[in-house]
């Protein structure tokens, strides 16, 4: 490991047990191929949920990247959480046509709904909130997605009704498997 | 008999799924052979979700169809041959109002042909143009055609197809690149998103077109992550075509040799720039480079490459299957053809059209998008998103094309109108706007890496009613030194917003710094809220509603609101009923 930069930045992240080799189809399927650095990450993501620091090093040195390059590209892109996210990702979209109509009220009652900020995770790792610029669905504004599905005309209370139906959900799946 | 289901991605937001395995029970419940087809957006996202039902009479569309109706759609339509009027918006005998004045050669068959099947593309005539051209044309000749057409880029800048191709064309190398710019970035836009979601053979065919003009064998197309239907069709449609050996080696026995594979964006809205995009199509952090060399001379990797965006590359097969003549006929004399518009924001019709250049703002604002949405004041229509403008009501009868939007000091920009009403604050809105660019600039230049933030800052300020008249020049100068010290369009551009707010909205920053009022009643920091105690008739709703008890009073006796608690959120207005509650 390099200078006390890259070691403090080391501790920013989550990862404690990944099993790396989930990695190697996805390092084999672009060996050789040079302009894939971004699909890799995105399958890496796909993989893990996020992408931990071993599996960022791991391609470094895969690559034949220097770590500096893989941590910027991977910080560039909106799309790369260098976090664990909770089971159901909501996407606030930030776009023009929901701010006229009204999507901060949206967003505050969400947060305050999951007690948590955009860009966080619920502690019991069922929710992460993220903004996105625009989901592209403006006519339906305000708009959030859930887990690559959509839901439009959102009201404060339609959004919560959205968000605590998933809540019953999951606990009464976690209570048929005990 | 047929039913067609709008599955894009407003009608999945809307319902439709729901709606569509609704009509699947019933029909095998009831034993009723009947087609199910899936089809993209048509474009009227605001009666989503949509059903047609194609019978021996003809076409009825069904608008914001709920499970309940399917019951008695199935009933009344299906089984006793009698159309439900109150639910019909239109037949093929009267067409929806809204469409007479609309030209579909882009959308010719979104929400009409089922997306997922290469036959209904082709049943429409589809893949005929790519036919005529590897069988009777040279490049040479579908380049004359194309300028004939007198196409400009549709993503933004309007720049001409034909000039981009040849230039490629004549660049030396025999590797060479096209590619699809389908990182709709832009906040307010979804005209690609609903092309490739509803018609995802259009832009294949357009690509293949160009990639023969220019001499290419190998493209991609770079689309948003968060658009996850419209690459999972894109993929579907790529093996299809290459299936029907459209795509792959020798092409319909040419000779011609094209590749198209996907590649997802990773969410940068600069990268909707082109030398960005080639950037982060290499794989590396999307930053733009120096212009000259043009992509057309030095693109990916250094090899000669075209870009164009999707509605660009979907107007090419009904160019070429039609004639360069027949595209020219529609539009004004620099801006040819027709263009799609995603409308919404405070409209009563939001959804996706596709007009004649040169219609004025006031025909497809009011006409097709009929108008304000619970007829309240028309402010502003904001065009090109973060790099266009706010144009007011004044120059409503501006026609859209190139140049004069242009004037306004908007650009056309991809085509996202968002109308805004009297209750849209324009300060607030170019701080909205400011925020975007600000975390959206790569950090590449000075200025607009930090000159936006100053901009931002300094609008804030104004929000907040702390904002003084020197601010104003001091946002006016900076909107100038970032556009003259940014090397892409980002930062060129990122100044519009304020500009033209400046320009057209200058009242209402100075209502916020000289009386410390928003006129909209929008920016929080500058409203009250009151209880007007001749309406309030004390029934306590609102102060069980709010949450810092900043509401007091007796049952039955009017209420006052605690201005020191009070944390401005609004629940007490939404809440009355008597309109008791107002702002100042």
């Amino acid at each position: 490991m390099g200078c006390s930069c890259e070691q403090k930045l080391a501790l920013t992240f989550e990862d404690k047990n990944i099993d790396l080799s989930l990695m190697e189809p996805i390092l084999k399927k672009y060996e050789g191929q040079s302009a894939s650095l971004i699909s890799i990450l995105q399958e890496t993501q796909g993989v893990y949920g996020y992408l931990p620091l071993s599996a960022l090093n791991l391609i470094a040195e895969r690559t034949g990247n220097k770590r500096a390059k893989i941590y910027g590209i991977a910080t560039f892109y909106a799309q790369f959480r260098l976090n664990p996210t909770g089971k159901y990702i909501i996407l606030q979209c930030q776009g023009t046509a929901c701010h006229v109509n009204g999507s901060e009220e949206v967003s505050r009652a969400i947060c305050e709904e999951l007690n948590i900020k955009p860009g966080e995770t619920t502690e019991d790792g069922i929710f992460t909130l993220e903004d996105v610029a625009c989901l592209g669905c403006c006519s339906l504004a305000p708009v959030m997605m859930i887990n690559g599905e959509a839901y439009g005309n959102l009201t404060p209370d339609s959004a919560r009704k959205i968000i605590r139906e998933i809540y019953e959900k999951e606990r009464r799946k976690n209570s048929d498997e005990n | 008999m047929k039913i067609r289901i709008g599955l894009g991605s407003c009608g999945i937001a809307a319902g439709g799924r729901k709606i569509k395995s609704k009509f699947g029970e019933l029909f095998k419940e009831k034993n009723i052979d009947a087609e199910i087809i899936s089809t993209g957006c048509i474009g009227m996202c605001y009666y989503e979700p949509i059903v047609d039902i194609i019978d021996d009479n003809g076409t009825y569309t069904y608008a914001n169809v709920t499970p309940a109706m399917v019951e008695e759609i199935v009933n009344e339509h299906i089984l006793k041959s009698s159309p439900i009027e109150k639910y019909i918006v239109s037949t093929d005998k009267r067409p929806y109002p809204q469409l007479k004045k609309q030209v579909r050669i882009v959308l010719r068959n979104c929400g009409i042909i089922n997306p997922e099947k290469i036959e209904d593309y082709i049943e429409s005539g589809g893949y005929e143009a790519l036919k005529k051209v590897l069988e009777n044309m040279t490049p040479e000749e579908v380049i004359e055609e194309v300028k004939i057409s007198g196409l400009r880029g549709r993503g933004g800048a309007g720049f001409p197809t034909w000039f981009k191709w040849n230039a490629a064309r004549a660049s030396k190398g025999d590797e060479k690149y096209i590619v699809c710019n389908a990182d709709e970035g832009d906040p307010g836009a979804f005209m690609d998103r609903s092309v490739i979601e509803g018609d995802p053979h259009s832009l294949i065919e357009g690509m293949i077109i160009a990639a023969y003009a220019i001499g290419a064998h190998n493209g991609f197309v770079y689309v948003r992550a968060e658009y996850p239907l419209a690459i999972e069709r894109l993929n579907l449609a790529i093996e299809q075509a290459k299936a029907k050996n459209l795509l792959g080696k020798n092409i319909l026995n040419s000779g011609f040799d094209f590749e198209l594979k996907i590649k997802m964006g990773a969410g940068a809205f600069v990268c909707g720039e082109e030398t960005a995009l080639i950037a982060s199509l290499e794989g590396e952090r999307g930053m733009p480079r120096l212009k000259p060399p043009f992509p057309a001379q030095s693109g990916f990797f250094g090899k000669p490459t075209n870009i164009n965006n999707v509605e660009t590359y979907a107007n090419v097969p009904w160019i070429l299957k039609n004639g360069g003549t027949e595209f020219a006929k529609y539009g004004t004399e620099k801006s040819k053809g027709t263009k799609v518009f995603a409308l919404a924001g405070k409209i009563k019709r939001g959804g996706l059209i596709e007009v004649p250049m040169g219609m004025t703002l006031r025909e497809v604002i009011y006409d097709i998008g009929g108008g304000i949405k619970n007829d309240k004041e028309f402010k502003a229509v904001q065009m090109g998103g973060p790099s266009g403008g706010c144009i007011p009501k004044e120059l409503l009868d501006t026609p859209v094309d190139y140049e004069s939007i242009n004037k306004t000091g908007a650009i056309m920009g991809s085509g996202g109108m968002i109308v805004m009403d009297e209750t849209t604050c324009m300060v607030d809105i170019t701080r909205f706007f400011l925020d975007f660019t600000c975390k959206e600039s790569c950090g590449k230049c000075i200025y607009c890496r930090i000159g936006t933030k100053r901009m931002l800052e300094i609008v804030n300020k104004i929000t907040e009613g702390k904002g003084t008249l020197e601010d104003i020049e001091m946002l006016e100068e900076l909107c100038y030194s970032v556009k003259d010290g940014s090397l892409c369009g980002l930062g060129q551009t990122a100044p519009n917003p304020a500009l033209t707010t400046l320009r057209y909205f200058k009242d209402e920053y100075l209502a916020h710094i000289n009386d410390k009022k928003c006129p909209a009643g929008q920016c929080k920091a500058l409203i009250s809220y009151k209880i007007n105690a001749e309406k309030c008739v004390g029934c306590t709703m609102c102060s069980k509603q709010c949450p810092v008890n900043a509401i007091h009073g007796e049952r039955k006796q009017a209420h006052i609101i605690d201005q020191d608690k009070c944390i401005k959120c609004g629940n007490c207005i939404k809440t009355c009923k008597f309109n008791a509650i107002y702002t100042e």
